[in-house]
């Protein structure tokens, strides 16, 4: 009986969950490594940034203020320190706004997460399909028009592409409505999530709703240009890739509908490396939405980022770098945890 | 009497060019580069203007005299586009080589050497893919400063890590094969070895990422401006024009021709890296990370 | 599905000068095979043979670009001239393949279960209990061990030896009239060989199904199979029954193939003298 006890391992899954939730952490603690170094890298004087001109030139003033800011002790000190300051969400205190970095990113996150998903949702939906067809139409026409397309598609910088989009259907069209992610006239619903659309579809307010839809179309469909070439192009090798397996040649063999291979065989396999393009382009639609707010006056971080980094407002763009970083890796996490839900070679000894 | 063909992978003395490469679609972006390159190499001959002469009048629209406009303080459009081609395209060449040369070199290092080395190596290379690339490079720049050569040094920061993985599990798998082993038990040193039998097999995959790359650099380079954390003005670099024309908006050509010229040069570039990539091996592991917008 | 009391109704499989070409290259140059109802017949090969695209050509699975000429006779019909639909209704019903690699040739993602009988079910309709009922039963059939649990697993929770029963199982489970094993051996290890062999023997027996064994080792073959062809480049370079061909090889590249298996002295023990062995004539 103390053998079999003894011989009860932890479950494979459970040990997979977490090996990558310790990786994870220790990811997120580099990261913040990453953002404190960088910020004592930068070459301007912290003390003049903040005090300004005229107090910077008061000898004590100015050591009261590294005193206070703890600017004269040793760097591993001041890392555990601002260690510290994240963990209690203190980000400092941006020098434009001369509000606290983590307030202002806490209310710009909700708009970008309602772009970010709204667009990679559409994307992954096309982007997978497109792959896929391509890659069962492999070497046929539509595969090479396909592949021009997804080509095309990663070449647009998205940033003039949000100019473009924003020229010819609003100010030249009049299709879509031009900035912001309601109309001037309309309330915002109550919040609950700070989504708009989920927030007014939850109070039922359908006019509302179908306003921030409208709002959305335009930048979603800019961001999810890149991400569907992206996708396209992974989807499509992933599936080549799994068309060359015996499974699917046994599948077939077995008499399956052409459906249920296309979908059940050779999809699902493809599944795990499609996933984690998917992440890989979450990310890439997070760095876009900071060339695309601004252009829709969305009022996320992107737009927030762009704002500090033309201004070089320092903690902002540090708080920023912090905080996607840290949404990226979670993000990470995720998929790795979707792995296990789909391949059982993860999640079964 | 056999039956199982074993698969010898051959050493390879050179490195092999890729056959039938001439796809329209590689045709189209080949002819596309030279035309950037040559419009690079000639600039001053072919562009009308000074790029930095503030000399016209303000805000014109294309005409016969300055065929892509003036931009808000005088200057001539095309001059500007064409100048442009100097700083992108050598900029960003010039990054992905130096990503390849350190990223290569550090990734084939880590395989081949293993153990510590590839995890130090290895994790510093998670710790640039914990961040979306734009993020990351933004905030290095804004770190160091926002001019275009911190906008480099981000840049190779951000790149470098894609290249290390895709040479380290070549390198990892090519170590294995049977011409290594033996080169080893022949008393080759490790670098010879490395040099002479594993190295020409990783060379063309990493290759046809780099033509890939280079696109993606332009992009990276462009995004950066257009934040202004690049080439600051009155240089005219083409993401830094686009962000000009942001503010004259209903001047569409300020903003318009530059962006042109960056995506038809992406977009040749990435023409001749799928072929590449096509002709090469269809099903190539794309170890590459999503990149930059 | 065949109703399995009428065994007397099993037919064979007739292939007449088949012709294979792939994008203009010719692989198989016509040939004859017969597949007879309880037998075991065996195609014997190397590489490059176009044995294994004989297979293939049976279930209408040629790769794309690929030109077929001859007959593949079944049910009074010449296979080659069915369309995409007929055939769906035919694979894995009524003629099934065991592929050479069972860690290749079942899906990773899926449950045995549901490999076995998501074919069934579209063959014949059955509801999901009485499909895993049929399940159960065929692997017991095959002999995987503890197959009520068996259903629930994946592929990498079995052994080689093991796994290729289940696909031997996801082969039969339909009752197919025609089997083409494809290597089933190979990938295996030597120790278990000869229990999979034996299983194929057993279940050609009880179930009456023709069965081609596709194989380049003449072992294997030896132990198995009632008629051997021999192909090479495309053709039957030699027909015969098994120990005919084995002892008493009529083509040398035959010789060849049975003078290169380690142990070939006891066949060839009948065979005509070859040149070496004759005694110096002494003057």
């Amino acid at each position: 009986m103390t053998e079999r006890s003894a011989r009860r391992g932890i479950p494979p899954f459970v040990r997979y969950v977490g090996v990558r939730l310790g990786l994870t952490v220790l990811l997120m603690f580099g990261v913040t490594l990453v953002t404190f170094t960088l910020t004592n890298l930068v070459p301007a004087d912290p003390v003049q940034a903040a005090l300004g001109e005229q107090a910077a030139a008061d000898p004590e003033i100015v050591a009261k203020f590294r005193a206070e800011q703890g600017l004269d002790q040793p760097l591993p000190v001041q890392y555990v320190t601002y260690l510290g300051n994240v963990l209690q969400g203190d980000l400092g205190t941006s020098t434009q706004t001369r509000q606290p970095v983590a307030t202002e990113l806490a209310d710009a996150f909700p708009a970008t997460i309602e772009l970010a998903v709204a667009a990679i949702v559409f994307s992954a939906f096309i982007g997978v399909g497109l792959g896929l067809w391509a890659a069962m139409k492999h070497r046929k026409f539509t595969d090479q028009v396909i592949r021009v397309i997804s080509l095309i598609g990663l070449s647009w910088p998205t940033f003039w592409l949000a100019l473009v989009v924003y020229y010819i259907f609003f100010f030249v069209l009049g299709i879509f409505p031009g900035s912001g992610r309601l109309d001037p006239a309309v309330i915002p619903p109550p919040h609950i999530t700070g989504l708009y659309t989920v927030d007014s579809l939850l109070a039922g307010q359908w006019g509302t709703f179908w306003d921030a839809v409208n709002h959305l179309v335009m930048p979603a469909s800019v961001l999810a240009l890149y991400t569907i070439g992206l996708l396209t192009r992974f989807a499509r090798s992933a599936v080549l890739e799994v068309l060359d397996m015996d499974y699917v040649k046994a599948a077939k063999a077995k008499g399956l509908p052409p459906r249920t291979v296309t979908f059940g065989y050779v999809l699902r396999a493809a599944l795990v490396p499609i996933i984690t393009v998917l992440g890989l382009a979450f990310g890439s639609l997070l760095s876009g939405t900071v060339l695309v707010e601004k252009v829709y006056s969305w009022h996320g971080i992107g737009e927030y980022s762009f704002a500090a980094a033309t201004r070089l407002d320092l903690p902002a763009i540090m708080g920023v770098g912090l905080v996607v970083g840290f949404v990226y890796i979670g993000l990470n996490f995720l998929v790795d945890l979707l792995y296990g839900a789909i391949d059982p070679r993860v999640r079964v000894s | 009497m056999t039956d199982i063909l074993t698969q010898q992978t051959k050493r390879k003395r050179r490195i092999s060019l890729p056959p039938a490469f001439r796809t329209p679609l590689a045709i189209t972006g080949a002819a596309l580069v030279l035309f950037w390159l040559l419009v690079m190499a000639f600039a001053p001959l072919i562009a009308p203007a000074d790029p930095l002469a503030q000399a016209f009048e303000r805000l014109q629209p294309p005409s016969a005299e300055h065929l892509f406009g003036t931009d808000q303080v005088g200057r001539d459009v095309l001059s500007r586009v064409i100048y442009g081609s100097r700083i992108s395209l050598p900029l960003s060449i010039g990054l992905v080589l130096a990503s390849m040369i350190v990223g290569g070199t550090l990734g084939a290092i880590a395989g081949y050497f293993g153990k510590a080395v590839d995890e130090i190596i290895m994790r510093l290379a998670d710790l640039v893919f914990a961040f979306p690339t734009i993020i990351l490079a933004m905030v290095i720049t804004a770190a160091l400063g926002p001019n275009l050569t911190n906008a480099v040094i981000a840049m190779l920061i951000v790149s470098w890590p894609a290249y290390a993985r895709v040479t380290r599990s070549l390198v990892v798998s090519a170590r294995q094969q049977e011409y290594v082993v033996a080169g080893r038990l022949l008393g080759a040193g490790a670098f010879t070895s490395l040099r002479r039998d594993v190295l020409p097999n990783v060379l063309s995959p990493v290759f046809v990422l780099a033509m890939l790359d280079v696109g993606t650099a332009i992009l990276l380079l462009s995004g950066l401006s257009f934040l202004g954390l690049g080439a600051v003005p009155p240089t005219p670099d083409w993401g830094a024009m686009v962000a000009g024309g942001v503010e004259q908006f209903s001047s569409w050509w300020i903003a318009a021709f530059p962006g042109l010229a960056i995506f038809t040069v992406v977009m040749a570039f990435n023409f001749i890296g799928d072929s590449l990539r096509d002709s090469l091996d269809p099903h190539t592991q794309d170890a590459v990370q999503g990149r930059a917008m | 599905m065949v109703d399995t009391q009428n065994r007397a109704d099993r037919q064979g499989l007739s292939v007449r000068g088949l012709t294979v070409s792939i994008h203009g290259k010719p692989i198989i140059r016509g040939i004859d095979l017969d597949l007879v109802p309880g037998k075991i017949t065996g195609l014997a090969g190397e590489s490059g043979s176009g044995k294994s695209m004989t297979g293939l050509a049976m279930l209408g699975l040629l790769p794309d670009g690929s030109k077929t000429g001859g007959e593949i006779l079944f049910d009074g019909r010449n296979l080659l001239e069915c369309d995409e639909r007929e055939y769906g209704k035919l694979r894995g019903a009524r003629i099934a393949m065991v592929f050479q690699d069972p860690t290749a040739s079942l899906h990773p993602m899926l449950t045995i279960g549901r490999q076995l009988t998501d074919h069934l079910r579209v063959h014949t309709g059955m509801s999901k209990r009485d499909a895993m009922a049929k399940a159960l039963e065929t692997l017991e059939r095959v002999k995987v061990p503890d197959p009520a649990t068996a259903l629930k697993k994946y592929p990498h929770q079995f052994s080689g030896g093991q796994l290729q029963r289940v696909a031997i199982a996801v082969a039969i489970i339909c009752e197919p009239e025609i089997l083409i094993a494809d290597e089933p051996t190979t990938a295996l290890d030597v120790t278990v060989q000869a229990g999979v062999l034996r299983l194929l023997q057993q279940l050609c027996d009880e179930l009456g199904i023709a069965v081609v064994l596709i194989t380049h080792d003449l072992g294997v073959m030896s132990s198995l199979a009632e008629r051997i062809s021999v192909m090479r480049g495309g053709e039957i370079v030699e027909e015969g029954p098994r120990y005919e061909v084995l002892r008493r090889p009529q083509h040398t590249y035959t010789r060849s193939l049975v003078e290169a298996l380690p142990n070939h002295e006891p066949f060839l023990e009948g065979a005509v003298e070859s040149a070496e062995s004759r005694p110096e004539v002494g003057s």
